[in-house]
């Protein structure tokens, strides 16, 4: 057989949404294959396979990353978080509620990888990180309409629910604080 | 996608050994491992450098910046000494792609994506850059996002980093391992304009590791303007890197960088020159505009891209000016 399309495999360890896994995988296979066919965890979808709609987006070592630009073999001994693994003890959290509350998705398609996305862009106006239109960049930047569409603008929605969306980040951002607020 | 052996290096030596002909580096992949999908690169082996020893950022005591080139463009853009003492730069990155794909991207990586001209991407398509002496269907075919300066008979294509264009505009160096030692290169004088040798996107050699980007200090009002077809999430149709600094109404020093128009990252320097000592004032950025847009050669459909660039180039300056 022609050595040039001989498979090459790696063993690799994956935790995923807490569990550890030890996985046998060729060097080509992305993380979303990995996951999706190799794990059985399919609810990260694959809309492009190019980086350019968010639909698979998940938790990478507690950042959001497209699974598809991502090769399983350089993510060895990650962590990482699906939308299957959201839910904390059987309760959706905040954002999902929200994304239910405020009609934040029609066909689904691209709902896991906007949750998993909105999750981390929680996280990062946390940490003062700022976006495109933040327009003092010594500033914490203060999640409004604006900072939500830019920064969930790497997550396309074909069914355009883009209003539902903003509503629902907007919500369970305004949930967060207050919960914080009360701790 | 043709088979590869994945190699982890853990220091830049290694990385170096392990690099042999047919290897690619390998930093976040957003950009390589899509055009290893395409069938448009097809490295032998990848030698992961995302986890060398030089992912921080150094603020030294002259007020430059040493940028390892493992750093993310996410922490890049997040970190408060950046944001402070470069704010152009940290707005370039924060246009460029989505918050996904930044957290995955390297600044090493930023620098050598290669265009997104569609040809370029379509492994099943003539190109020069790909497959040199093949032919530039670009030329007569879907140019309208393709270059307006610089380019040559055999391609015209874009580079389409943001990043890069800042770190023109900031006087950058790039640090550079090579199998002959360490070195540094202008960033200006990384990226080469096409010519007859569209293939080479830069000047560096195979195996040649970036291991660092240095920012000298800049101390005068900057900003980051980017025009793209949709809101955000798109590449540049043009953008402007921009510093003034005005003293008495007069144009102490500027820098003009724009984006979107040529093979590499376009200093301005007619522009800059025009402006050095003359009035801040309107028709003065109007003219040292046209002074650099009159080297443009813009092709059948992107001709929008000359007015374009001009007005960026005045509109950015009269705002500056206003700060200064
Ligand atoms: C949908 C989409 C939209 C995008 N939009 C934008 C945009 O608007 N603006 C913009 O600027 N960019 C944009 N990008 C491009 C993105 O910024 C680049 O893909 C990214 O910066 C590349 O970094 P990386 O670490 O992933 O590089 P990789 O893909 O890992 O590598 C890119 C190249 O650099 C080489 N390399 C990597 N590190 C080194 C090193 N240290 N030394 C030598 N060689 C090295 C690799 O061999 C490869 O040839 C977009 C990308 C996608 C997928
Ligand atoms: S412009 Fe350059 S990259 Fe595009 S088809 Fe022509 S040669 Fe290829
Ligand atoms: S499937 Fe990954 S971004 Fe579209
Ligand atoms: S809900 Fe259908 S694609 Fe977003």
């Amino acid at each position: 057989m022609d050595s040039e399309v001989t498979p090459v495999h790696t063993e690799i360890t994956l935790v995923v949404n807490g569990t550890e896994h030890r996985l046998r995988v060729d060097t080509r296979a992305s993380l979303l294959d990995t996951l999706r066919e190799d794990l059985g965890l399919t609810g990260s979808k694959k809309g492009c396979d190019h980086g350019q709609c968010g639909a698979c987006t998940v938790l990478l070592d507690g950042r959001r990353a497209n699974a598809c630009l991502a090769l399983a073999v350089a993510h060895d001994g990650a962590e990482v978080v699906t939308v299957e693994g959201l839910a904390r003890d059987g309760r959706l959290s905040p954002l999902q509620e929200a994304f239910i509350e405020q009609d934040g998705f029609q066909c689904g398609y691209c709902t896991p990888g906007q949750l998993c996305s909105a999750t981390a862009v929680l996280d990062e106006a946390d940490r003062g990180w700022p976006s495109a239109v933040t327009g003092d960049l010594s500033a914490d930047p203060v999640l409004d309409d604006d900072e939500i569409r830019e920064r969930m603008s790497g997550n396309l929605c074909r069914c355009g629910a883009y209003m539902g969306i903003v509503r629902a980040v907007r919500e369970a951002a305004r949930k967060t604080e207050t919960e914080e607020a009360r701790a | 996608m043709r088979p590869f052996v994945y190699e982890r290096a853990t220091s830049a030596d290694e990385a170096l050994r392990l690099h042999e002909d047919g290897a690619f580096y390998l930093g976040g992949g957003t950009n390589l491992v899509d055009l290893m999908r395409l069938g448009v690169e097809e490295p032998a082996r990848l030698v992961d450098v995302s986890r060398l020893p030089n992912g921080e950022i150094e603020l030294r005591p002259d007020g430059s910046l040493l940028i390892g080139a493992a750093v993310s463009n996410s922490d890049l853009a997040a970190d408060r000494t950046v944001r402070e003492s470069h704010p152009m730069l940290a707005q370039a990155v924060l246009a460029g792609a989505s918050g996904q794909i930044r957290n995955l991207a390297t600044v090493g990586g930023n620098l050598l994506q290669r265009t997104r001209c569609s040809y370029f991407q379509d492994a099943d398509k003539p190109c020069n850059k790909r497959n040199p002496g093949s032919g530039c269907p670009a030329r007569e075919g879907e140019h309208h996002n393709l270059a307006i300066l610089g380019h040559s008979e055999a391609c015209v294509a874009t580079h389409p980093s943001d990043m890069a264009v800042a770190l023109a505009a900031l006087d950058a160096t790039v640090h550079v391992q090579g199998r002959d030692g360490e070195r540094t290169t202008p960033l200006r004088e990384l990226h080469r304009l096409p010519g007859n040798e569209p293939q080479r996107d830069t000047v560096l050699d195979p195996g040649d590791l970036i291991t660092a980007v240095e920012v000298p200090p800049l101390d005068i009002p900057s900003r980051y303007r980017k025009v793209r077809e949709r809101a955000s999430f798109a590449f540049a149709l043009v953008s402007i890197a921009a510093a003034l600094d005005v003293e008495g109404g007069t144009v102490r020093d500027v820098r003009i960088a724009l984006g979107g128009v040529a093979h590499k990252p376009w200093r301005a320097l007619r522009a800059e020159e025009a402006l050095r000592g003359a009035p801040a004032i309107g028709e003065e950025f109007q003219r040292a505009a046209e002074a650099e847009l009159d080297l443009a050669e813009p092709l059948r459909d992107n001709a929008y891209k000359v007015p374009l660039a001009r007005n960026l180039i005045v509109r950015t300056l009269t705002e500056l000016g206003e700060q200064s």
